[in-house]
């Protein structure tokens, strides 16, 4: 999967799982804090990551991605590797 | 293949009478009402007096669940209680239970689960039944959370409640459409720390320290336990609709355990799943551990939401950590 596939489908899973907007989805935005989602959104998230791109995301990691762009580099590193 | 089918004949449940809202909650520990109601789904939840133990509330469903059924006290040749706050650490609730019941001659035991130990009970009921060693099971699930909670931990404390529900699982026809058709239990001890008790076990006896120290109460990462529940509970889910060679569409209900609705309804989303074929009462009761199915489950029943013929599936989590679930034609 190419780097511009994944940052697609990142964005299509956090305006479906966050229910915002497009063009809220901007790298420097905070889950928590610029769309809405609360630590349990946070959670669900990170499951639909894992599901859409058959990978496991360690809960350590969770803290990781805490932003759009953060989540999108940490995916990419991810399916990289 | 089975000798004989086994199916639920009647259920009854109760909850002590004191009521805990959310707003009761703000006055013991740091939290509010928006905060538990939009992280769980939970407004209130029922707490028993502190004369009442887990028997008393066990004895009340039991004798509810015998009325609503064609049963005798003398029909009952087994007794499981699914719990993990019992009357003592021994003798066995389910002894005591027995004794309440007047019930003579017959083996009585508790099963612990965590929250799944109603489930494992009706699935070991299950297998009495259907090799033909017994013909009419008491299964209990009873709870009274209330007494192992710590006040001072606001994660965990507004989480949990007390009751019981109880139902009888009988031999029955093999032309009769109701029977418990299959399950699915799995545990996974590699995980047991996330939700426990730590002291009053052989591992940590009662002492002044573990008193003081608050560690008579339920310790929980919730966190890990949430995304562990969906992940177990779709699991479980799954491989008993593919193996039945069934689809969520066919299902008429699920009946999930009643944690957290935001694990509930993640737990629909992922089967595509409507919620208005969950049955949830978290509101009322918030998590009775294993409690929380069968009392669903007699409320869905006397609303006349499931009904006979329907196809169900029971499904939960817990400690352990512990999952399952149960497909059952009503
Ligand atoms: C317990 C549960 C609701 C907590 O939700 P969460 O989003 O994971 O909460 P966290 O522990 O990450 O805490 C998030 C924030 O809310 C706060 N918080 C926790 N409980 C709170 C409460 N009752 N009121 C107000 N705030 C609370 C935390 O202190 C934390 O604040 P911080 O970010 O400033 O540190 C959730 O994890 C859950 O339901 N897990 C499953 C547990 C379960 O079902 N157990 C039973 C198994 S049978």
């Amino acid at each position: 999967m190419d780097s511009e596939a994944i940052e697609a489908k990142v964005k299509q899973i956090i305006m479906e799982k966050l229910n915002v907007e497009e063009s809220e989805i901007v790298p420097s935005a905070n889950f928590i804090e610029d769309l809405r989602a609360d630590s349990l959104d946070t959670v669900e998230l990170v499951m639909a990551f894992e599901d859409a791109f058959q990978i496991t995301i360690p809960l350590e990691d969770q803290d990781k991605l805490q932003t759009v762009g953060q989540a999108i580099d940490y995916l990419k590193e991810k399916l990289a590797s | 293949m089975p000798i004989h089918n086994a199916k639920f004949t009647s259920f009854g449940s109760y909850v002590p009478k004191k009521v805990i809202t959310n707003f009761d909650l703000e006055k013991i520990v740091d939290t509010t009402d928006e905060w538990i109601r939009a992280r769980t789904g939970m407004m209130e939840r029922h707490y028993a007096e502190p004369e009442e133990a887990a028997s008393d509330l066990a004895y009340i469903a039991a004798q509810r669940a015998l009325e609503a059924s064609p049963l005798k006290h003398r029909d009952i040749d087994m007794i499981i209680v699914g719990t993990v706050t019992g009357d003592h650490a021994f003798p066995s609730t389910a002894c005591i239970l027995q004794k309440k019941l007047g019930m003579k001659n017959i083996p009585c035991f508790d099963l612990s689960a965590g929250c799944t130990g109603f489930l494992y009970s009706v699935d070991v009921a299950k297998n009495f039944i259907e090799n033909g060693t017994k013909h009419n099971i008491l299964v209990v699930g009873v709870e009274i959370l209330s007494k192992v909670t710590n006040f001072k931990d606001r994660s965990t404390c507004v989480l949990f409640g007390d009751g019981a529900g109880a139902t009888i699982i009988s031999r029955t026809e093999r032309n009769d459409i109701s029977r418990i058709i299959d399950s699915v239990m799995y545990a996974d001890g590699s995980q047991s720390d996330l939700l426990y008790q730590p002291a009053g076990g052989s591992r940590m006896p009662a002492s002044q320290e573990t008193v003081e120290k608050n560690l008579h109460t339920i310790y929980m990462e919730g966190n890990r336990i949430f995304k562990n529940a969906i992940r177990s509970m779709y699991a479980a889910v799954d491989e008993l609709l593919r193996r039945n060679k069934l689809e969520a569409k066919d299902i008429d209900w699920i009946v999930p355990h009643q944690a957290n609705i935001r694990i509930i309804e993640s737990l629909a989303d992922k089967l595509h799943f409507p919620m208005n074929k969950v049955i949830v009462n978290i509101e009322k009761y918030a998590n009775t551990s294993s409690a929380t199915i069968p009392i669903a489950l007699d409320e869905a029943i006397r609303d006349k939401k499931i009904r006979r013929g329907d196809l169900v599936i029971l499904t939960s989590f817990g400690a352990g950590l512990t999952w399952g679930a149960i497909l059952a034609r009503f």
